[in-house]
């Protein structure tokens, strides 16, 4: 109860459950797509090229403004996106490799920045190692605010989007067929996923911030069949695991937040891809368990049409039950 | 000034109300629903289809023949405005592709995606409408009332909520003809719906073929079965890169343009 009541008047606090829970779902949301779309690694990509935008936004304007600090991210974070595309376009060289080559570009050049930034002022004030790893506690109210206005309009964007990001999802070529502009929503959802990544720099960081696009995600499919509740379960996933890790690492002190809510998130991974309701690996083993318990020999391949030893196993619930056995069924009964 | 067409169609006189001709010619039933000129595509340097020049004579169920790596997906691809062209040019129904793209229905082929995916039956046969609903509005009762009558027609009604990742092959295909058939066009491309399928799927895809160039409706199938082809098919375009020889069934699936068209692989046929 002390905790609600922190929660609730805390400043820190109030503003790290509050940042990581719209950090979350935002990241929840679009990271179902990303998943969907086999690019959970494009987002990695995306939030190490940020680093280095939020460098030169800092050293151009000397300004600490999360709005200013955030568009630099976006801007680096979307050049490395157009290279990414670029080099797997116009070059014989694979998406991966290609991938490789922009995170670790960018990550370099932003990490060199970062260093010269440190040695030319005085380190305390800039603090801009914090977005390596995510330091929750230094949130300010100011770049909640941000954060969810930001992660708002996207989320409408992709409410309003989303029959035509489901089909650009399960099948672009279809989708261009019916003459949506595939490209164009591509662009889109490129954007948003370009958004999630900047209002996860402050909590999350830089290096651990496509965890938390695709935990979230992977976890949720999991327990549904229908990509409207995956979406839902995402971003519960999401804001459950962000608010956990972050009240966490600001209790701890000088634990960093990233890394602690991508091991929460770790935890929701595991349970649930053995308890989950649509594909939980337990349910899988006990029903082939189960299975092999009550295996009977298959039936003959055109089921026979006579019922000679029906009455013997009608009782069983499985599939193949009631028809007589390759091996003997008669010697059952 | 223009004749009130109500009460002159009535018979009497032919030459003296037809100064207005017909104002409605079936919705253009004339026009050619696929004219394909000089088409030239290529991947990096190397041209997977050469200087094509093809008409698809409308109501015609059209069988495209070739080896592998001849184009015939490709070919389809091209005329939807998928891959870019080279070179030539493709119309739809009297216009050029891009601006007709609604008009065409697209059978891809199943492999093409991700049947893991988390959505229903029913909800993938509603995307052949999504090109209609417009933005942002979501699919609603109509929509689903449409794509239910869809599957019935291949036989997959009761399958509407079923999870897309439990299908069989066949059942796969046939939600991916219900989906065309959501678009409902007046020209279809179907890419190898054949290929992998059941029996009672390949049953009920010709019932549908047949269902629809009875409904005036021009479809271009690729098909790997040469078997089956001059059975299923009244017309046949044989490609092998360039094309071979297009036309009527009976005319031009010969021994002679199979032999050209396949080189040297096609002898064993003659045994069959």
């Amino acid at each position: 109860m002390d905790l609600l009541r922190d929660l609730l008047f805390d400043y820190t606090l109030r503003n790290v459950a509050l940042g990581s829970a719209v950090l979350g779902i935002v990241s929840g949301v679009l990271g179902c797509f990303a998943v969907l779309r086999r690019q959970g690694l494009v987002g990695d990509a995306l939030a190490h090229a940020a680093l280095p935008g939020v460098c030169l936004a800092f050293l151009l304007t000397g300004s600490k403004t999360p709005i200013v600090l955030m568009a630099g991210a976006a801007a680096t974070g979307w050049l490395g996106m157009l290279i990414l595309l670029r080099i797997t376009r116009h070059t014989r060289i694979d998406s991966g490799s290609a991938l490789g080559i922009v995170l670790t570009v960018f990550f370099g050049f932003g990490v060199v920045l970062l260093t010269v930034i440190q040695k030319s002022r005085n380190a305390g004030q800039a603090g801009l190692d914090k977005f390596l790893f995510g330091q929750a506690a230094a949130l300010t109210q100011e770049q909640v605010v941000t954060m969810a206005i930001l992660g708002g309009g996207a989320l409408l964007v992709v409410a309003a989007l989303f029959k035509e990001f489901k089909l650009l999802s399960f099948d672009p070529d279809f989708a261009q067929s019916l003459a949506l502009p595939t490209r164009g929503l591509d662009l889109v959802l490129t954007g948003l996923l370009v958004i999630a990544v900047v209002i996860g720099l402050n909590t999350v960081g830089v290096v651990l911030m496509s965890a938390l696009l695709v935990a979230p995600a992977a976890a949720a499919r999991q327990w549904t069949n229908s990509l409207g509740h995956m979406i839902g379960y995402s971003a519960l996933f999401g804001a459950g695991s962000g608010v956990v890790g972050a009240l966490i690492s600001v209790s701890q002190t000088r634990l960093p937040t990233g890394p602690v809510i991508v091991l929460s998130a770790t935890v929701v991974v595991i349970v649930s891809v053995l308890f989950g309701s649509a594909r939980g690996l337990v349910w899988e083993w006990a029903r082939q368990a189960r299975n092999r318990r009550g295996l009977q020999a298959p039936p003959d391949a055109p089921p026979a049409p006579n019922t000679r030893g029906a009455g013997s196993s009608t009782g069983g619930r499985l599939p193949f039950s009631g028809s007589p056995s390759i091996g003997g069924g008669g010697g059952r009964g | 000034m223009k004749a009130p067409p109500a009460p002159n169609n009535g018979g009497a006189g032919k030459g003296l109300a037809d100064t207005s001709a017909p104002p409605i010619i079936g919705g253009g039933g004339g026009q050619i629903p696929v004219a394909i000129r000089d088409l030239t595509v290529a991947y990096e340097e190397k041209p997977v289809l050469w200087d094509v020049d093809l008409d698809i004579p409308p109501a015609s169920l059209t069988a495209i023949i070739g080896p592998n790596g001849a184009g015939k997906s490709t070919l389809i691809k091209a005329a939807l405005g998928l891959v870019p062209l080279a070179a030539g040019s493709v119309s739809i129904l009297g216009k050029p592709y891009t601006r007709q793209r609604r008009l065409v229905g697209y059978v891809p082929q199943r492999g093409s995606v991700d049947w893991d995916f988390p959505t229903d039956v029913l909800d993938v046969v509603m995307m052949g409408l999504y090109g209609r609903i417009g933005w942002v509005k979501r699919p609603g009762k109509p929509e689903r009332q449409t794509a239910l009558e869809c599957l019935e027609k291949v036989g997959m009604a009761a399958f509407a909520k079923r999870q897309i990742s439990q299908l069989s092959g066949g059942q796969q295909q046939r939600v991916f003809l219900a989906r065309a058939l959501a678009q409902d066009t007046r020209l279809y491309f179907m890419d190898e719906p054949f290929a992998g399928v059941d029996a009672t799927t390949e049953r009920a895809i010709i019932a549908l073929l047949h269902t629809l160039r009875a409904e005036g409706k021009t479809v271009v199938v690729v098909h790997h079965d040469l078997q089956t082809a001059s059975e299923y098919f009244d017309h046949v375009v044989l490609l092998n890169v360039r094309l071979i020889a297009s036309g009527p069934m009976a005319a031009t699936f010969t021994q002679e343009n199979l032999q050209r068209t396949y080189g040297g692989k096609i002898a064993f046929l003659k045994d069959g």
